[in-house]
């Protein structure tokens, strides 16, 4: 693959595509087949600009994770690949009013507590009993559906991507089989990298942002990750298999590559403005405010869990927001304001200050983006930019980003091991079973002050706190 | 299994996992197709269940279909995932199973169908945490190589 550095934070990837990245982490991501889906990406129809890729990237289905991609309403395409299975695997972060001394000496009675509020693992089923007609609504409310539902405060969803509910979603075009999974799931964590952390505001960038958002120095914050569970894995498969059938049938040439080869099932797609475009886009939504419920109503049961700790305990929402995604959004386009499709599979919205999409609390500042570490690493803050609107289609990294195979951490490390890593940091975690502990470890994942460090010097996102990990549950 | 003439199953499985980044990537083959499936579905369940053992306390049928053996495949072990999470159904072993082709649904369109009978437990039993998200079509591939049936699956966890 033809890999040009630009500057020492930007590298072109044939004519085609563009990855943020330093020296250090391009060596990484050289490593892994993302360069050539950066690439893929670049041929479908209809892309405006180049193929984005964020500072974690790496080897994902269809687009790279950390890929981003704006499409031409009229001429574009749509892809369950730029979305990815996990639709809206998202994050969110609640500030509270406690302090690193209140943890103090109670570290292993609140992580088991937490551990045990929030089903977590395989096959566990939710608290929340649903039917048809109810998850339904799901589907249509999102997180404010889990408010009315008596899950949180009123105002918690104000300070969630698209007030955590996305217009435009179609049940009807959410599968029988997709409802079935999901229908014993609403309020679980499930398992693999997601997760939920207890952290201390460590380090301020950015006094006057910081205050906006209500972080402050050594704060108790809680840092949730998780996604449509098992309703979204089969939407994307759903779809990718639809597409498929259709771009099968009708010889749509994009699909085919220089040696007249499929070139990617996974990048399957179908125009914006088709039927099956349109549907998939409808159930994509659905499937996201069942996302967004989700994490609403593992708030709710983390808040409950913490006041009997702490009966004065205040926990409120700083933001929530998508990391696998697509949107139709407003850019400028050769100077000129148009509507157009981003995708963004394992990246965030970045968006500015100004931007009427953000909540008002933030709007004069930017809004917040959250970018998790590893569980043995920080955590960052970071405020959308200017910059990032006309760089990145308003994007960010969404993480750290993988960077050593799971088979390859068996290797490397024992559970006993990873375990006494944490302990000697001091950090307590609590996890489903020994793989996750071994998978998820921070020698896994790139170097995540790096990533952030690439973000704010490209002017991706600016940095406001870092966040210091101290109980981690993961599922 | 009444109305579907199926083999015993009884070979030793075979399976291995490959390097990939993020997710799970294994390898599995058999002296037949039906053997090779049934390798797939040992590495499907190694990576959700680990060492745990599941009791064959349930049987259950299946019959699946796919428009060629990739998708076959493909369709077989999500319908395993599928069962997991809307019927807390988790497998233990394949006790029959038969591939072979059926027509289409269009005329001079042929198709493939997997069926027979799967043995399992309820997952509320266990306690496990090996969560699959979805089969994927990355880098899959079914073929038969040197007299025996070999396929590549990546599983997004």
């Amino acid at each position: 693959m033809d890999l040009k550095r630009i500057n020492d934070f930007e590298w072109g990837v044939g004519d085609s595509g563009k990855i943020f990245a330093s020296e250090a982490l391009i060596e990484e991501i050289k490593g892994d087949d993302s360069l050539d889906q950066v690439s893929n990406v670049a041929r479908l129809p209809g892309i405006i600009g180049k193929s984005l890729a964020m500072p974690d990237i790496h080897r994902g289905y269809g687009f790279p994770i950390g890929g981003v991609a704006a499409f031409d309403l009229e001429t574009g395409v749509i892809s369950p690949g730029g979305v990815g299975y996990d639709i809206n695997c998202s994050v969110r972060l609640l500030k509270t009013n406690l302090k690193k001394g209140d943890l103090i000496g109670r570290e292993k009675e609140l992580v088991h507590s937490l551990a045990r509020c929030v089903p977590s693992g395989v096959g566990v089923r939710g608290a929340v009993k649903l039917d048809k007609k109810k998850l339904d609504e799901v589907l249509v409310g999102g997180a404010q559906w889990a408010v009315d539902a008596g899950y949180g405060l009123a105002e918690d969803w104000k300070h969630i991507e698209d007030g955590g509910k996305l217009a435009g979603a179609m049940p009807e075009a959410v599968s029988v089989k997709a409802k079935g999974r999901g229908m014993n799931q609403l309020g679980t964590l499930g398992a693999g990298n997601h997760f939920l952390d207890v952290l201390i505001v460590d380090e301020v960038f950015d006094d006057e942002v910081a205050r906006v958002f209500g972080l402050e120095l050594g704060q108790v914050v809680i840092l949730i990750h998780c996604g449509s569970r098992g309703l979204g894995h089969q939407v994307a498969s759903d779809y990718i298999k639809l597409m498929g059938d259709v771009a099968r049938r009708d010889d749509r040439e994009q699909m085919i590559d220089d040696r007249g080869e499929v070139m990617d099932r996974e990048l399957v797609n179908a125009p914006i403005k088709s039927e099956l475009g349109k549907k998939y886009f409808g159930a994509m939504c659905a499937a996201a405010n069942f996302a967004f419920a989700n994490k609403q109503i593992i708030s709710h049961f983390v808040r409950e869990n913490l006041k009997h700790y702490f009966p004065s305990l205040k926990m409120e929402v700083v933001y929530d927001i998508c990391h696998n995604i697509a949107k139709v959004e407003s850019h400028f386009v050769d100077g000129k304001k148009k509507d157009v499709l981003v995708m963004r599979k394992g990246a965030t919205r970045a968006f500015g200050p100004g931007r009427e999409e953000i909540c008002e609390d933030y709007r004069k500042v930017g809004q917040p983006v959250l970018l998790p570490g590893s569980m043995g690493t920080p955590s960052y803050v970071l405020v959308g930019t200017n910059e990032a609107m006309k760089k990145s289609w308003g994007s960010c990294a969404h993480g750290a980003g993988r960077v050593m195979s799971r088979s390859e951490a068996h290797r490397n490390l024992s559970f006993d091991e990873a375990k006494k890593n944490m302990e000697e940091l001091g950090i307590f975690v609590e996890a489903g079973g020994k793989k996750g502990m071994i998978e998820e470890a921070p020698g896994s994942y790139k170097d995540v002050d790096e990533v952030v460090r690439v973000c704010n010097n490209v002017g991706l996102g600016r940095k406001v706190v870092r966040l210091s990990p101290k109980l981690v549950v993961i599922g | 299994m009444k109305g579907i003439k199926s083999k015993k199953i009884c070979y030793f499985m075979s399976y291995s996992f490959l390097e990939h980044t993020a997710d799970v990537k294994f390898r599995a083959d058999g002296a037949t197709i039906e053997e090779m499936f049934v390798s797939a579905v040992e590495a499907l369940n190694d990576v959700i269940r680990g060492d745990i053992e599941i009791l064959g306390q349930i049987e259950k049928p299946f019959v699946i279909e796919g428009k060629d053996r990739v998708s076959l495949l493909y369709e077989f072990l999500e319908w395993f995932l599928v069962e997991l999470d809307s019927e807390d159904f988790l497998v233990s072993k394949i006790k029959e199973i038969k591939v072979e082709k059926v027509s289409g649904a269009e005329p001079n369109v042929e198709s493939f169908r997997v069926s027979g009978v799967v043995t399992g437990d309820k997952a509320e039993n266990y306690k496990f945490t090996n969560d699959v998200k979805a089969v994927t079509f990355s880098e899959m591939y079914v073929k038969e190589d040197e007299g025996k049936f070999v396929c590549q699956v990546v599983l997004d966890v």
